[in-house]
């Protein structure tokens, strides 16, 4: 059978004006500074975000009402070489604790001069989220369903 | 096709193909067995799997002499498309973000 769901991934690069060093810190340390603030998960509006600096540490949102929640963990953590994240939001932007379907994000910082970096990022598994069991939980719900749809929406508009 | 969405809504209004699509989210089936399992014809689950199939709720291959029906698994590549837009977002401004700490 082929479903042609395996191995999904999003490959990124960009390359910025900074040392290593900063683009680390600024990607890490100040994620809530640049993370788009419409794509949070809690009820009430950010306040912060968070990406704890260790190994095992957690990756989460503090919305304005003080409710912490969860996006998923710290996998690695090696400034300014690399970081990886487990993401386990689902595609309506609801948290599921299972790991096997939670997909990975790793974000590595390339030094190309003393004063600019390539930061590669891979989002990986994406297949591991199962949009299947969640449409067939959520059918009955305007909510399960519209949510999946409305940000499939988003991304082809 | 951002109408995509919009259409699958529309065709999951209608109870009986949502009866269909549930049957087929649980497991892939022929024709014959969502006849046997809902209260209409063969020749109208045909037709609602047209309707299902033209807006890629459901997909169909052929299995030795029968033809199975199952969730078309696109909903995760919808999935993916989006993150491949959030990232580009995330990352430009991330960019904009370390270059205004340098001045």
């Amino acid at each position: 059978m082929t479903t042609g769901t395996q191995h999904l991934s999003v490959t990124k690069s960009i390359t910025v004006n900074a040392s290593r060093d900063r683009a680390f810190s600024v990607f890490t340390a100040k994620f809530f500074t640049w993370w788009p603030a419409s794509h949070h998960i809690g009820e009430a509006e950010m306040a912060d975000a968070v990406i704890e600096p260790h190994q095992g540490g957690r990756w989460y949102e503090r919305g304005v009402d003080g409710v912490e929640c969860d996006w998923g963990r710290v996998l690695a953590y090696a400034p300014p070489d690399r970081i990886v994240l487990s993401w386990h939001l689902q595609g309506d932007w609801s948290y599921d604790p299972d790991p096997a379907k939670a997909s990975e994000v790793e974000v590595t910082f390339v030094g190309e001069a003393p004063d600019r970096t390539r930061v590669e990022l891979t989002h990986r598994h994406i297949e591991r989220h199962d949009e299947h069991e969640k449409v067939r939980a959520g059918v009955d719900s305007p909510n399960g369903w519209a949510g999946i749809l409305t940000v499939y929406a988003e991304a082809v508009t | 096709m951002p109408t995509y969405q919009l259409d699958a809504l529309g065709a999951l209004g209608d109870p009986t193909r949502r009866a269909i699509f549930e049957l087929l989210a649980a497991r892939p089936r022929a024709v014959g067995e969502l006849a046997s399992e809902l209260p209409v014809s063969r020749p109208a689950v045909s037709q609602h799997l047209k309707v299902l199939k033209e807006v890629a709720l459901v997909t169909d291959s052929a299995e030795g002499t029968r033809r199975l029906y199952r969730v078309d698994p696109r909903g995760v590549h919808a999935l993916r498309d989006y993150l491949d837009q959030l990232w580009d977002n995330a990352l430009a401004a991330f960019a904009a973000a370390v270059e205004e700490e340098r001045e």
